[in-house]
């Protein structure tokens, strides 16, 4: 046994490391490790602090360059190396570039033509301001080796917390429900254990010549009575409570062809709700937004980096901003629109019957009301849902309870001093101002 | 015995009724066609065109009333045109700072940041970079190249036409050159 397990030692070294790859400590090091190997591979190359090169990128290079894929620009991992060895050009023109790339495409320079013309004409910003060291740090960043091999390990570790989390309540509940069950068969088990002892010892059971309890009820009028009417009240309170949710639908959330969370947008993004939602501020419609919104910000977010679960993971919705794509028909890898364009057809949610007229722009621009008075705490939605009720009354509700905002509201000062006495309020609701009038949404 | 099993399958009929309301499908409606429009719902599907859609493009040519046409291209000889000559239409009276500011805040600040520096929220979360600061001297930002990159967008940045009308354009145009002015206090 011990000599079989000590020769099994030496064999297995590297299955050693990995389980102490799991530990903390000693995935510090690896990190540490695989940035003291990018780091002195940096300055063997060149003097540049790459720390300070990636500050500087992200805010003068990186609108319209990746290190790894085209986007308006070049992708620009090992430029510099690239540049000598394909096009034998310096660190001096690419200085030169960087100042002032349109003096260096119309001095007749060819490789500057060349890239000019690959980009569709699209002139690189001057930047006359960066030192001979802020360019020599942005090119010690652009000459980082890709790290990758820290971040699955991270993922991992948190992905597993999070779903053993989810499932603990529910085996709770299960493991009660199965108590009951053996509680319950132990009893009958119990029950008829106690029959059969009476049987074998010959005792008389006493109740068997008792009437069934159903035909004693049956026997006493009144109970039946009381009964029926109980059924009754109990069934009529359960039916118009049944017929008057037919109509609502609150609660409904249907499938969309294309997954949007408004969880990572309006949520963890802080996006404004009339970012997308534009036409809310100024329209009777709050509009689906079309895909060249989407656009705006998704030409440049290609994949998501945001917080995972089981159900949703990155794979997922990565192949959704895919998804998007196809319909906005932009091609990725070519950074241009192919023009074939899909519509997406979303799933309407909120729909009023069509004898009710409503306003967003009425609601949101002059009431200021926010979106989440209607539509619930919509920036904490996965999957979007219909959060009110929609109802009549619950318009109605509202507009009694809402206080009108007469303050610096030169306009309506007249009318609102007229109200007020009316009422004999100081401040007025909606309903005072005639927001309870039928015509106002029937007609 | 018997009885239990019967109880068993009352309970499981009723289950049944139950799970049958889903989420993911609208209600039943008591008069579907008092619900219902007669006329074409916004963004509906339609048989009346070609492409089956409701949502039409203006016919060609047509323009919305009080629409006055941008007459500078987009391309970088058009920016630049813009750049030196295109001066806002608003008078310093017409200029609506607390309007200006709403705008700004809804569409701009979440990547410019809301004093223009361009550190918004998407680039903190590094979602977005490179978002350069207004008082950028490289970008030295005008009011005609401000409305400009509204009007088409500049490279990463896209058109941001049809969210703002004209008018809060150059409203927002004039709050971006207030921004850059304390910048540069």
């Amino acid at each position: 046994m011990k000599k079989s397990y000590q020769s099994l030692e030496d064999n297995s070294t590297k299955n050693m490391k990995q389980v102490i790859y799991r530990k903390l400590t000693s995935n510090i090091l690896h990190l540490g490790f695989i940035l003291l190997l990018t780091f002195s591979t940096t300055l063997n190359a060149q003097d540049g602090d790459s720390a300070k090169g990636k500050t500087l990128f992200n805010t003068n290079c990186a609108a319209c360059h990746n290190l790894d894929k085209a986007m308006t620009g070049p992708s620009l991992r090992y430029v510099e190396t690239r540049l000598s060895d394909e096009q034998g050009l310096d660190r001096a023109w690419l200085s030169d570039w960087i100042r002032n790339s349109a003096g260096l495409v119309k001095s007749g320079d060819s490789y500057a033509n060349q890239i000019y013309n690959e980009y569709n004409g699209t002139a690189m910003t001057a930047f006359p301001t960066l030192s001979d060291q802020d360019i020599s740090d942005i090119l010690a960043y652009t000459a980082t080796d890709p790290v990758v091999a820290a971040t699955p390990v991270a993922a991992a570790g948190s992905g597993s917390g999070a779903s053993e989390g989810g499932i603990s309540n529910k085996i709770i509940l299960g493991a009660l429900a199965l108590l009951f069950a053996l509680l319950a068969m132990a009893l009958v088990l119990v029950r008829q254990t106690l029959n059969r002892f009476a049987e074998a010892k010959g005792v008389e059971l006493a109740d068997k010549k008792r009437l069934p309890l159903w035909k004693a009820f049956a026997k006493n009028q009144f109970l039946v009575l009381v009964t029926a009417i109980l059924f009754l009240l109990a069934s009529g309170y359960y039916v118009f409570g049944y017929f008057m949710q037919v109509g609502i639908d609150q609660g409904y959330q249907p499938v969309q062809p294309i997954h949007f969370s408004h969880k990572v947008h309006a949520g963890d993004n802080g996006i404004d709700c009339k970012y997308c939602h534009s036409s809310a501020r100024v329209s009777k419609t709050s509009g689906i937004p079309s895909l060249n919104v989407c656009m705006n910000c998704h030409k440049s977010v290609y994949e998501y980096n945001g917080e995972t679960t089981a159900e949703h993971s990155k794979e997922f919705y990565d192949g959704e901003i895919q998804k998007l794509y196809a319909a906005a028909g932009w091609s990725d890898a070519d950074q241009k629109y192919t023009g074939d364009a899909q519509p997406v057809k979303w799933v309407r949610i909120h729909n009023l019957p069509d004898f009710a007229y409503f306003n967003h722009s009425q609601h949101v621009t002059v009431a200021g009301i926010q979106c989440q008075t209607c539509h619930g705490p919509v920036e904490e939605m996965e999957v979007m849902y219909q959060y009110s009720p929609l109802t009549m009354g619950w318009c109605i509700n509202c507009h009694r309870e809402t206080e009108v905002n007469v303050k610096d509201n030169a306009y309506y000062t007249k009318i609102h001093e007229q109200l007020s006495k009316k009422y004999g309020v100081d401040k007025l609701t909606a309903a005072q101002m005639g927001g309870l009038e039928c015509g106002k949404c029937h007609y | 015995m018997k009885g239990l099993i019967k109880i068993t399958v009352i309970a499981l009929v009723l289950v049944s009724f139950v799970s049958c309301k889903k989420d993911t499908r609208p209600n039943y409606q008591f008069m579907p066609n008092m619900y219902e429009s007669v006329g074409y719902e916004t963004y509906s599907e339609s048989n009346a065109f070609a492409n089956g859609k409701e949502g039409q493009l203006p016919a060609e040519g047509s323009i919305p009333r009080g629409y006055i046409p941008f007459e500078i291209d987009n391309t970088q000889d058009g920016f630049l045109l813009a750049k030196e000559t295109l001066m806002s239409p608003l008078d310093s009276t017409q200029i609506d700072s607390k309007r200006g500011k709403e705008l700004y805040t809804i569409y701009c600040g979440i990547c410019h940041g809301n004093k223009g520096k361009g550190q918004g929220n998407l680039v903190k979360r590094e979602k977005i970079l490179g978002v350069p600061s207004y008082d950028d001297a490289g970008r030295a930002i005008t009011a005609g190249s401000t409305y400009h990159t509204i009007y088409y967008g500049k490279n990463a940045m896209g058109s941001y036409a049809n969210q703002l009308r004209e008018e809060e354009r150059w409203q927002v145009v004039a709050y971006v050159l207030q921004l850059k002015a304390d910048l540069e206090k």
